[in-house]
């Protein structure tokens, strides 16, 4: 018996929502949706996972925005992105939540699979839902990564090319790499085509897969709960996703909506002068969370180089792959997990103190000061000065007839009065109405040039091409200008 | 008790129905409050006021005091396209109106837009792309064109003969400024 057309409180439901129900089943999905059961209750410790769903909704929203503008070539990328910033209205705010968001996202990202880690949220058959979630993390540095050089200017090109030059080091298949990554051998137009590519299209696309195993691993296997919870059997009491947890969600996006609001509004984002490949002196950094692995590059040189940049690293990162295979006990609480807890804080302590090393050795050599406060005050006398529109290649053209001959320039002027730019197009490219002019002085000598112009042929006069008839200077300057089109 | 519709879950129902109102309420708020910037944002070169265009000069007014018949005089027009600049020529004709004074036509046939030139045998400005003929003061004698040449604003300075160039709508009888 068809069970849907049984009367039963949901196909009772009056109204638009009965209807709607009714065709599409969205209370059951609704339900399944929020009614999700946390064992142990609702808790502010598990906020930090939707946190970044709604981050990364917000880096979608301000991204597919910027787009409206912003043209990813070596010739306009810096101009867009400073026609964004100082004139489009509200460009400012909106460059800042998107890169600002950036970091909001790597900040969100590591308090998440902080509390996951501590939590134990790996264990009771989770070990997919935990590889799912390196994967993102990967893949979120690598989103910050692309679209650091974007804007291109000097720090986001230098950064970039420190960055892809590190990528290098890497035994056999570094420079390959290197190369794969810049389009070529040096930075160029070409690098900012792919690392585009790969920050619009592709690294969002496997965000979007991975973000739907991630969740839906997540559901079947069920919240874990609190650390004193049976990570395969939850015993404990289960309160429904929906409202409580969901507000406390909310607490933190309305916290990050403010947060990042007031931030951007008071302290935009600065685009640097346009970068400048020829300069020496430029001293690139990265933005915080790469520092760590900045200050890491410059213990190891030489042949030591292949232990700190390869085998150390890969090391690490498969450790924390295999953490739900390494760590199989049922145990979650932090303080019976030595071992567990031992490894977070090394790791932690030793990021965070890179990181503060680097800043400190910044900080503490003169030359290093006195580049990097230079570098700062250009960044801000760019911000001060307006936008200035760039002068479009086409115009180039115009001003060097002009220098070059000027009785061709008096002739090009003819050119356009005489409405031959029409039917021949400009500078005689030709149209669908009359053939090329480039080259015609391979093809016919002045005379003769200036014969057909008196007299055109039956063929130019049956496609419309009228007799020329002007003052002898003109016809000189004319056609001096139609053999210097080459 | 298939058919018995269950009274007992009601009263939470109720509570976490007014809630669910209460947050779309206050997310359809959100986002329309964030949507501001965001509209705003988009609907920039549509809102923005162009800006004005710069008055190019002619040349000195001594160049035109003796003026018979319409001169071509080329200026360089500044035209801003969202974040990039063209410099383009373009070919003014500096002529006398009916009443004897000096004016400016731009050279843009209000037709279609073909460059219409002088031609000084026949006295007239006839427009080689579909026929169109103007007087030497630029008024429509015959063709297809709506209206006469158009007339650019002038205004003098330092002895000088400023014109503002402009673009005009074609194919329509009143001359209306585009952009």
């Amino acid at each position: 018996m068809d069970k849907s057309n049984r009367p039963s409180p949901h196909n009772l439901q009056t109204g638009f929502r009965g209807w709607l129900n009714r065709r599409t089943g969205i209370d059951a999905l609704l339900r399944t949706a929020l009614d999700e059961p946390i064992p142990g209750g609702a808790r502010l410790a598990y906020i930090f996972g939707s946190g970044l769903l709604f981050i990364f909704l917000s880096q979608i929203i301000t991204g597919v925005f910027l787009a409206l503008y912003y043209v990813p070539s070596a010739d306009h990328a810096h101009t867009t992105v400073a026609y964004i910033t100082k004139s489009v209205t509200a460009g400012s705010f909106l460059r800042s939540l998107h890169a600002y968001g950036a970091s909001a996202m790597v900040i969100v990202l590591l308090l998440h699979l902080s509390q996951t880690y501590l939590f134990g949220a790996y264990k009771g058959r989770r070990e997919l839902l935990w590889l799912s979630g390196c994967v993102l993390f990967g893949l979120v540095l690598a989103m910050a990564f692309t679209g650091y050089l974007l804007p291109w200017d000097q720090r986001a090109y230098f950064a970039t090319a420190v960055g892809t030059n590190a990528v290098g080091e890497i035994p056999w298949i570094g420079e390959s790499l290197t190369r794969l990554m810049r389009g070529g051998t040096q930075m160029g137009t070409l690098t900012i085509s792919r690392f585009f590519v790969a920050h619009v299209f592709l690294i969002p696309a496997c965000i979007f897969a991975l973000i739907g195993s991630h969740v839906f691993l997540f559901r079947k296997a069920g919240a874990a709960g609190p650390v004193t919870e049976n990570p395969y059997k939850p015993e404990q009491k289960s309160e429904p996703f929906y409202p409580r947890q969901i507000l406390m969600d909310l607490s933190l996006t309305a916290l990050l909506i403010v947060g990042l609001g007031i931030l951007c509004f008071l302290v935009p984002m600065p685009l640097g002068p346009a970068a400048n490949a020829a300069d020496p002196q430029y001293i690139p950094r990265p933005e915080w969370y790469y520092l760590p692995i900045f200050q890491w590059l410059k213990y190891w040189h030489g042949a030591a180089s292949v232990v700190g940049i390869l085998i150390i690293p890969m090391v690490l990162a498969l450790a924390v792959l295999a953490v739900p295979f390494l760590d199989r006990s049922i145990e979650r609480r932090p303080w019976k997990r030595p071992v567990a807890m031992g490894a977070y804080a090394f790791v932690l302590f030793a990021l965070v103190g890179l990181g503060l090393r680097s800043q400190y050795q910044d900080q503490h050599d003169p030359g290093v000061v006195q580049q990097l406060a230079k570098q700062k005050m250009e960044e801000e006398e760019y911000m001060r000065k307006p936008f200035e529109p760039e002068l479009s290649s086409a115009s180039l053209a115009a001003a060097n007839v002009a220098l070059a001959d000027p009785e061709a320039a008096k002739g090009e002027t003819i050119f356009k009065a005489q409405s031959c730019n029409a039917c021949h197009g400009d500078g005689g490219v030709g149209t669908a109405a009359a053939p090329a002019l480039v080259g015609i002085s391979a093809k016919f000598s002045s005379d003769r040039i200036a014969m057909l112009l008196h007299h055109p042929t039956v063929k130019m006069t049956a496609g419309g091409m009228p007799a020329v008839n002007l003052p002898a200077d003109d016809l000189k300057a004319l056609i001096a200008y139609l053999e210097s089109l080459k | 008790m298939e058919g018995k519709i269950s009274t007992s879950g009601t009263a939470p129902e109720d509570r976490r129905s007014f809630l669910g109102v209460l947050l779309s309420l206050g997310s359809i708020c959100m986002g329309a409050l964030l949507s501001v910037p965001l509209l705003r944002f988009t609907l920039f070169p549509l809102l923005r006021r162009t800006t004005e265009l710069k008055a190019s000069s002619l040349g000195p007014l001594t160049d035109f005091s003796s003026l018979s018949e319409p001169v071509a005089r080329t200026i360089q027009v500044e035209q801003v396209d969202g974040w990039r600049k063209m410099i383009s020529e373009q070919t003014i004709y500096v002529t006398r109106n009916t009443r004897g004074e000096l004016q400016a036509l731009s050279s843009i046939c209000p037709h279609l837009g073909c460059t219409v030139p002088w031609v000084s045998g026949k006295k007239e400005f006839i427009c080689p792309c579909h026929g169109a003929i103007y007087s030497p003061e630029g008024s429509r004698i015959s063709g297809p064109s709506l209206r006469g040449m158009d007339r650019l604003e002038t205004s003098t300075q330092d002895g000088q003969l400023m014109v503002r160039f402009q673009y005009f709508r074609q194919l329509v009888a009143d001359q209306e400024v585009m952009g």
